[in-house]
């Protein structure tokens, strides 16, 4: 059942269910999308996540109870809306260097290393929410034979690029950060960069297939990335 | 040659920060911007600026700024905060008040003293600190490592970019505002509160909280009564809000404030309303703090009634009594020698 839940008086949270599924996360992109195209008064940002969007406001403009008699007539026929986004190809090292959580993934998935590395290229993964970091993305949903609870202690320090699965997710590091997800590969993409147009790579909604590659095209790619001249490629896709 | 105002020392945690980074929040990246927007915009106005300008949020300890520009105006905000105009020596000449512009010239250096009963106070130079704008500001983000300048707090040595001269509008001072911290921080509960017992909410409403040294620009981390959770403390992430009231398994609150995450996996048992969130860079850690409940139609019209005020500012500005003084000031500092030397 969707509830709309008030976040204060500058936002409100509608929500789709309370666990993680692809099934609700299309309904709140779809939500999203029928929001940006209304652009009811006073809204200031969305907010899409895993099973709720969030719908920023400025009190000084509208209100909440305005807000939600604007959202629930929006709320019919969302599971017919088809979604518009990008699928890209994002290259991803799985060498050993890059992948200190692959054995331990590998073993405790009854596994090899080449078996984990196939099924998490071998399938599209969609983009729930960006958070956490800035262009961190939510990607979703791994594989049943990979899923794993996050780390029990998370290390202080991930690379950027780092390529991680927690549970039904995976995600790439777009900076150096803490992080308590299984290291499993490293990706020569640059997800943020401040000063760069787009700044964010990914949007919520796209697609993601992640593509194996060599330690020797990945030091290839990884300087072009570094030197700004390579970036991965997308297409318009409809679903 | 570049006008600056140049870091002498850099303060305990000074960055530059502006209104914040809207529209952002969906690709990740928070707000960031004044922790304490109202003073903010006090300074600014003060300084003649917008209210949203950049400035220097300076938290605990002050800078010593430096005038490596013909003449600039300054002005400060914040709980029992003031201004010393020093020297080349370093000898105190003048202390200038919280919300009272003063014009310094080329080589006066100016030491911001965060008042004893306050945590944080902004520094306004008129025509704004101009640093590049990334993502539509000038915020800084430490944790991105992004905005301000350089994507960090100030360092000794540094030189921020300012207009070349004062204007000739004045000095001028705002009475009348106060940045006291309010006794009680308003609240609506929810998102999550039916993930909390009732006891926990009761706790909440009806308990003392103390605001610990762990806190900072990410969040206002309290100690209290334990707030109970009645469905486990682990969510599927959703989307934060600035003010929300998030409670890990320790059932210790954290506020979230500026540079918070802009989604997070614990439950969130009440939102402080947007008016008081600015009071909450007001609190000194190991001080108390409580909660009280409101709705969400009071909560809008607080908000509604802050900003009408800080919009009525620009015309409650006098001229300040120091005004005269500060020609003064300018002399002492044109025969300090530093001047001299550096013109």
């Amino acid at each position: 059942m969707v509830r709309i839940l008030s976040a204060g008086d500058t936002a409100l949270t509608v929500e789709f269910g309370e666990t993680a599924e692809r099934r609700l996360s299309e309904a709140v992109l779809a939500l999203d999308a029928r929001l940006a195209a209304s652009r009811p008064r006073g809204v200031v940002e969305l907010i899409p996540t895993l099973r709720s969007l969030t719908i920023h406001y400025d009190p000084c403009v509208t209100s909440a109870a305005e807000l939600s008699c604007t959202v629930e007539p929006l709320l019919n026929g969302l599971e017919r809306q088809p979604l518009r986004g990008r699928r890209w190809v994002i290259p991803v090292c799985y060498s050993a260097d890059f992948a200190p959580d692959l054995k331990e993934v590998a073993e405790r998935s009854g596994l090899s290393p080449k078996q984990v590395i196939d099924l998490h290229t071998s399938v599209d993964y969609r983009i729930y929410m960006l958070g956490f970091l800035p262009g961190y993305p939510y990607m979703g949903e791994v594989p049943q034979q990979l899923r794993l609870p996050r780390r029990q202690s998370p290390r202080t320090s991930v690379p950027a690029g780092s390529v991680a699965i927690a549970s039904m997710m995976t995600a790439i590091y777009p900076l150096e950060s803490p992080g308590g997800w299984h290291l499993i590969g490293r990706s020569p993409v640059r997800l943020f960069e401040a000063e760069r147009d787009p700044a964010v790579l990914l949007a919520p909604g796209d697609r993601v297939r992640f593509a194996a590659i060599t330690r020797a095209e990945f030091d290839e790619l990884e300087k072009k990335s570094r030197a700004g001249s390579w970036l991965p490629t997308a297409q318009e896709v409809e679903s | 040659m570049t006008s600056a105002l140049k870091v002498v020392a850099p303060g305990l945690s000074t960055t530059v920060q502006d209104g914040g980074r809207v529209g952002w929040r969906r690709l990740g990246v928070p707000v960031s911007g004044a922790l304490d927007r109202v003073a903010l915009a006090a300074a600014n106005v003060v300084a003649g600026n917008r209210a949203d300008a950049a400035a220097l949020e300076c938290l605990y300890q002050g800078p010593v700024v430096e005038v490596d520009a013909d003449s600039v105006r300054l002005a400060l905000a914040g709980t029992g905060a003031s201004l010393e105009v020093v020297g080349a020596d370093g000898a105190p000449v003048q202390r200038v008040g919280a919300l009272e512009s003063v014009t310094l010239r080329r080589g006066a250096r100016a030491r911001v003293l965060v008042g004893a009963g306050g945590v944080s106070a902004y520094l306004a130079v008129e025509g704004g600190v101009r640093v590049a704008q990334v993502l539509g500001s000038r915020s800084t983000y430490t944790r991105g490592k992004f905005g301000g300048l350089n994507g960090r707090a100030l360092a000794a040595g540094d030189a921020l970019p300012i207009q070349s001269a004062a204007s000739e509008r004045g000095e001028r001072r705002l009475p009348g505002v106060s940045f006291a911290p309010v006794p009680a921080v308003r609240v609506t509960l929810g998102p999550q509160d039916d993930h909390f017992t009732r006891d926990a909410i009761a706790a909440l409403l009806g308990g003392t909280f103390t605001v610990t040294p762990a806190s900072d620009r990410m969040g206002l981390r309290l100690a209290g009564p334990r707030l109970a959770h009645a469905k486990g403390f682990d969510i599927a992430s959703d989307a934060t809000v600035t003010g929300a009231i998030q409670v890990p398994g320790d059932g210790q609150p954290i506020v979230l404030l500026a540079d918070g995450q802009t989604t997070g996996g614990y439950p969130k048992i009440a939102t402080v309303i947007s008016a008081d969130v600015p009071a909450l860079a007001r609190i000194k850690p190991g001080a108390k703090l409580a909660f009280r409940a409101v709705t969400v139609a009071e909560a809008e019209a607080a908000r509604q009634a802050l900003e009408r005020d800080i919009a009525s500012w620009p015309q409650r500005l006098e001229r300040a009594a120091a005004d005269t003084d500060s020609e003064r000031l300018l002399e002492v500092n044109l025969i300090s020698g530093v001047a001299d030397a550096e013109s």
